[in-house]
Parts: C-alpha cells; sequence; structure tokens
C-alpha cells in the first residue's frame, strides 16, 4: 500500500480514505480478512497508532469488522458498502464543482467533455 | 496512559552557555516522539540527560519513575549521535559485546536486521562506510527490547532507500508499550510514523502536540510548520 501523503491533512484520514476506496472498488474484498495492524501499518509505512485510528474509524462506518480474537474483516453487507461508495463519488462531486468555480467552468461542461471521453473510450477496447 | 519520562524544571549549562533552560516535559508510554530543532537547540543534551551520561545542573527527570541509574540505563536504548565502537571491532564482536551487556538483547534479531541490510559481520567497524556504521549503530540499538528508545539523528547520514528501511526497522522493532524518542532535522522522512512533536529552541520547548493536530488546526504538516517556526 504505496500511499503518497498530502501535507495539510491528517494522515489516519487519509490512510482511511485510503482503505475505503480499497473496500469500495473490491480490491479489498467483502468478508476479506485484514492483515493486522501492524503488518497493515508497515504496508503503508505509518506508525501503527495512526493506523489503528484510521480502523477504527472505518469500523464505526461499518465498513470493518472485528470478530472476537480472529481479526479485522471487510464487512460483509452489500449495502453498507454501496453506501460508502456514494459517499466517495459525492465527495469526488462537491471536490469537482469547487474547482470549476475556482476556475470559472460550469460542471455541465465539463461533465459533457467527460461522457464524450467515456463515448470515443468504449469504441476502443475493454480495458 | 503513564508517562515513561518526566522532566521537571531541568536546566543543564556548559559554563556560561546555557544548553536547557527550566524545561518541563512528559512523554506518554506507547508513542513515536519527534523531538525537533535547529542545531544547537539542546536535543542531544536532553537525550543525554535522559539516557545518565550528564547530569543535570537543576531540575529533576525521572524514567519509568526512577531517576536516571543502572536501573534506568537497563531499560532505555539509546543511539548516540556518533558511532562509539572501536574501529578495530568486527560486527560480530560487537554483537556478543551487546549480549553480554544489555539483558533484553535480542541475537536472532540483530543477526536478521544485518542479513537483510547485507552487512557482513565479519566486516571491522573501520571498513565500512559512515552509513553503513550508522546502520550498524542502529541495528544494535532496535535490537533490543527496551523500554525507552533514544534515537539521536538516527537518519543522517544514511541514503533515502537505506532511510525507508530504517523507518521500516523502527516500526517493525518497537513493542507495543516502548516509547521512541527521535531527534532530527529530517522531518519529512519521519513525519508519518511520529505520533507527537515537540520544538525545542534555545534551550526551551515551547510547542508539543500532536501531529495530527498539526495538521487538521493548522492545514500544514510538520515539516512546513518547523519551517515556518523556525525561519532564519
Amino acid at each position: 500500500m504505496e500511499i503518497r501523503f498530502e501535507s495539510g491533512k491528517p494522515i489516519f484520514l487519509q490512510i482511511e480514505e485510503h482503505l475505503r476506496n480499497y473496500i469500495a472498488s473490491g480490491r479489498f474484498k467483502p468478508d476479506e480478512k485484514l492483515p493486522g495492524v501492524r503488518e497493515l501499518a508497515l504496508q503503508a509505512n505509518v506508525n501503527p497508532n495512526t493506523m489503528q485510528k484510521a480502523l477504527t474509524n472505518l469500523e464505526a462506518e461499518g465498513l470493518i469488522i472485528t470478530r472476537g480474537t480472529s481479526g479485522k474483516f471487510v464487512c460483509g453487507d452489500s449495502q453498507i458498502i454501496e453506501n460508502a461508495k456514494k459517499r466517495i463519488i459525492e465527495d469526488l462531486a462537491a471536490e469537482f464543482r469547487e474547482k470549476c468555480h475556482l476556475i470559472g467552468v460550469s460542471p455541465h461542461d465539463v461533465a459533457m467533455l467527460l461522457s464524450n471521453d467515456h463515448n470515443t473510450e468504449s469504441e476502443d477496447t475493454n480495458e | 496512559m503513564s508517562n515513561i519520562l518526566e522532566c521537571v524544571h531541568l536546566t543543564k549549562k556548559y559554563g556560561h552557555n546555557i544548553a536547557l533552560n527550566d524545561v518541563s516535559v512528559s512523554i506518554p508510554s506507547g508513542k513515536i516522539v519527534g523531538l525537533l530543532g535547529p542545531n544547537g537547540s539542546g536535543k542531544t543534551t536532553l537525550i543525554k540527560l535522559i539516557a545518565g551520561l550528564l547530569v543535570p545542573n537543576g531540575g529533576e527527570l525521572y524514567i519509568n519513575g526512577s531517576k536516571p541509574g543502572p536501573e534506568t540505563k537497563a531499560i532505555i536504548s539509546y543511539l548516540p549521535e556518533r558511532p562509539y565502537f572501536d574501529p578495530s571491532m568486527r560486527i560480530c564482536e560487537m554483537l556478543d559485546f551487546f549480549a553480554d551487556f544489555y539483558a533484553d538483547f535480542d541475537m536472532e534479531r540483530a543477526v536478521k536486521m544485518l542479513s537483510d541490510l547485507g552487512i557482513s559481520q565479519d566486516a571491522k567497524m573501520k571498513t565500512l562506510s559512515k552509513g553503513t556504521k550508522e546502520k550498524v549503530q542502529l541495528v544494535l540499538v532496535m535490537s533490543r527490547r527496551a523500554k525507552l528508545y533514544l534515537l539521536d539523528e538516527p537518519i543522517a547520514g544514511v541514503d533515502p532507500a537505506a532511510r525507508d528501511y530504517i523507518m521500516r526497522t523502527i516500526l517493525t522493532n518497537y513493542g507495543e508499550d516502548s516509547t521512541i524518542l527521535i531527534s532530527t532535522h529530517l522531518i519529512t522522512d519521519i513525519e508519518k510514523v511520529l505520533d507527537e512533536y515537540i520544538f525545542i529552541s534555545n534551550g526551551n520547548i515551547f510547542r508539543q502536540g500532536t501531529v495530527d493536530d498539526v495538521r487538521t488546526e493548522e492545514g500544514k504538516s510538520l515539516d512546513e510548520l518547523f519551517r515556518e517556526v523556525f525561519r532564519c
């Protein structure tokens, strides 16, 4: 897990986002067992306390579940994962709108561009 | 959580030079703490006081509840700013030396780390480069199962790739209840592993807190804050 940390944001939040994306995208599968906190911390090159903080928050969200002594698992509830995905998309859209506002273009115009891209892409191979 | 270290009104003078001026600070157990400050700010002096190598001119300090002495030295693993082994010693001799000296030394761990780093145990200290010497010393220090690790500039002389290995080494080897105090000015490299920071300047501690708070409240990294606070 290589994370390029941004400067102005707490590291545990950035890890949290990363892990949430992994779960939402299916890179971490539902019901999959997660490596231990120390192992994860090592993979991300961060302090175990920081990793623990991120995991605790994801647990509060329901995306991660602790099963007794057998460790932490990705949640198996597809509804919770769908909700997380929805929130990620909403955040992305909010950021997008903000950026458009900053440079004074209409989000709609950019969206048109995106859907054109999408059309040309689908003519190519499905990679 | 209890504090592994308590300093109360600690003062250290070298002649007329005040190196530490009435410093009161405490460090909780189980944390990785960065001791950060410009050159000559008192970092090494503070670390040497904790290690029991210097005696304060005023104030007191307690390590795990005790004043510095044999019992605190047994639980502190100290990496000095420069290597102290005899240049003619071989690495295997240094391993035996540490095993003999410290009850908490884990030989297996040290041997594994040296082989990870590709360092031969037969090598003599004087044949090693500056960076490799530093790695050897750090391997020895991190192979103890200590309660408090004092690392004085652990990454200054090594290349960025080895720095990453060393940071991983520190993360892998420190136990849940052990505490690490790292002094450095290479903040970017260690920022992501720190829980807390202490800013020290001209012998005074003027800011202490968690790295997360800096990012949340100031909207900047610890490195950026340091550059701003200590702007020349």
